[in-house]
């Protein structure tokens, strides 16, 4: 047997930051907890090396490397950038937050650099191993960064129910490819697409597909299977929750185009059905249960819960607008949920979460800009005009009413948007119309000040040219 | 493809059946003394010395675990130097870059002083 070389081109990306995080962890060994900045400094460099990387060799068409197992696409590229620019502002904001609460230590950016890696891999996955191995990579290094804050008893808790439910959903995911690779004999995605319509057993076949679907849910988060996600967000110190609300959604989105649509594109009058339920489901409950919590990081949990909902309906029409609507809705929700998470940790200060609802009473008092920041983030995420939010919901709600029949689930969709508002709309009455408990003013170094404000403003800029990102999203998503 | 598979059967069989009979001639033919002296657990012909469910030192653990991934290394090892003439260059270099990741974690465990008992 002979091994040609491969062609490592299209991986540089992944290689590049393989090295370097390997360099982050050597370096990190011999800092001293006063020159620990360095590191901070070191995980940023990589990542931002990663996304000129890629920039520079930005991809027009479909390239398939390492015997077919690793894909680099227009799409891949784009949703890499995203989840490095998400990574970047999330290290950003934790940086303070870290520092107060004596969690500054350089495991948490080599966790999160490896973290990152496992995303690319999963995002560039074409075979269910790499699927496999990507998905794994990111799973383990976020259970242990949930449970870095080890004295913890609630982060501990946290950590534990998310390990648990995450190898339960594994094994689901793995028990469906190997039923799978059992009526199809390949574990490639393409071949697997092209095998699906002849294969003989067809319950045998819907068997593997519920399965992968269960395991996907898991991931994402999505109703029945979400029973983690108010858990993990609540327990995790506010810096890992914000790192895995953040750039993971947009690794699992990929992890969704690359099994069902790329994997399975032939059984889509299948899968539609069970992603209508899950979606169905997804936004019912997160939207309701939303509104009962106390605990910011609790509420945006669920609504994170109802966002993985409506980010379903795009992939369900099965169509390239429906796809590249959900794309949209993805790097949307990114960019909301790390100005949500954001606000959090410049409000926290040492021994003081400020994750309850009542904490943010009366910010208008305490900083207008930043609580007009917020403002916005709310508003976009309840889906108000003009605010980005509201352009994702409505090109979901496009695919969904141009497809046939499905014009219920767009008025559902409708809905349970309107119920989810309140909740919403809640945090900005509060901030605005009661008073505050304390008046101290907001204590924040000035590049948090400077990117939080930046990452507002680029939810209100990027409403008023709505056509900018989606068009982008199209255009990726097109070309294969 | 399947009768491949009757050497085993058999062998599950004979295993099954040789241990249960071994047990049940014992329970048959042995005479049945019981007393409270024989029934109450021991450890080396002793009284119990210590509650059988006691704490372990969490550093057991991590030995455990440094252990597999160099015990795994090695299971890797073993076939690739049998095939390491037939999968050429890219063989060679991809097991370099395998045990060069490992080394990074070795350098790593033994700066945190992982290694170390006391």
């Amino acid at each position: 047997m002979n091994f040609p070389l491969p062609n490592f081109l299209p991986a540089l990306p992944e290689i590049f930051l393989l090295t370097m995080a390997c360099v982050v962890l050597l370096v990190d060994l011999f800092l001293t907890d006063r020159s620990r900045g360095a590191t901070y400094i070191l995980a940023m460099a990589s990542l931002l090396g990663v996304c000129v990387l890629i920039a520079l060799s930005f991809s027009h068409s479909r390239i398939l490397t390492f015997s077919d197992t690793f894909v680099r696409d227009p799409m891949a590229d784009a949703l890499k950038m995203g989840i490095m620019i998400a990574a970047m502002v999330s290290f950003l904001y934790a940086k303070d937050y870290l520092r107060e609460h004596g969690m500054f230590k350089g495991e948490f950016y080599i966790l999160g650099l490896f973290g990152v890696l496992g995303m690319m891999i999963l995002v560039s996955a074409h075979n269910f191993l790499t699927v496999y191995l990507g998905l794994e990579l990111l799973s383990l290094c976020m259970y242990a960064m949930v449970a870095m804050q080890r004295d913890s008893a609630i982060a501990s808790e946290a950590a534990m129910k998310y390990f648990v439910l995450g190898a339960i959903a594994s094994g689901m995911l793995l028990y469906g490819m190997s039923i799978l690779y059992g009526v199809t004999g390949t574990l490639d995605l393409g071949l697997i697409n092209e095998r699906l319509p002849n294969v003989q057993d067809k319950i045998l076949l819907s068997f593997g597909m519920v399965f992968l679907i269960v395991g996907i849910a898991f991931k994402l988060g999505a109703v029945p299977f979400h029973m983690w996600v108010p858990d993990v967000y609540e327990g995790a110190p506010t810096a890992v929750t914000l790192y895995l609300a953040a750039a993971p959604k947009l690794a699992a989105f990929a992890m969704l185009m690359r099994l069902l649509v790329d994997g399975m594109a032939s059984l889509h009058g299948q899968w539609q059905d069970i992603l209508i339920l899950l979606a169905v489901a997804s936004m019912a409950i997160g939207n309701i249960i939303a509104i009962a919590q106390a605990n910011l990081k609790r509420l945006l949990a669920y609504s994170a819960i109802s966002h993985v909902g409506y980010l379903l309906l795009g992939v369900l029409t099965g169509t390239t607008e429906g796809y590249a609507a959900s794309m949209f809705y993805a790097l949307t929700y990114v960019l909301m949920t790390l100005g949500a998470f954001g606000m959090i940790m410049l409000m926290s200060r040492q021994g003081f979460e400020a994750d309850r609802l009542e904490d943010f009473k009366g910010l208008n008092e305490r900083s207008p800009w930043f609580a007009f920041i917020m403002m916005i983030l709310m508003f976009s995420m309840a889906g108000v005009p003009p605010f980005l939010g509201f352009w994702a919901k409505l090109s979901v709600l496009q695919a969904l009413v141009q497809s046939t029949g499905l014009l219920w689930l767009a008025i559902t969709a409708v809905v349970f948007s309107i119920i989810g508002a309140f909740y919403y709309l809640r945090v900005i009455k509060m901030m605005y119309f009661d008073k505050a408990e304390d008046s101290s003013a907001l204590i924040a170094s000035n590049d948090m000040r400077v990117v939080l404000s930046a990452n507002g403003l680029l939810v209100l800029g990027l409403g008023l040219y709505p056509g900018l990102l989606l068009a982008f999203c199209l255009a990726t998503i097109v070309s294969p | 493809m399947l009768e491949n598979y009757l050497p085993v059967l058999i062998f599950i069989c004979v295993g099954l059946l040789v241990g249960t009979v071994m047990i049940a001639l014992g329970f048959v033919l042995a005479p049945h003394k019981p007393d409270s002296e024989k029934l109450s657990p021991y450890e080396c012909g002793f009284e119990a010395f210590e509650d059988a469910r006691m704490k372990f030192d969490v550093r057991y653990y991590l030995v455990a675990i440094l252990f597999i991934i160099f015990d795994l290394e090695i299971a890797f090892l073993f076939p690739w130097a049998i095939v390491l003439k037939d999968i050429g260059l890219f063989g060679f270099l991809a097991m370099l870059v395998f045990l060069g990741i490992l080394v990074v974690g070795f350098v790593y465990e033994w700066k945190k002083g992982a290694l170390e008992w006391e």
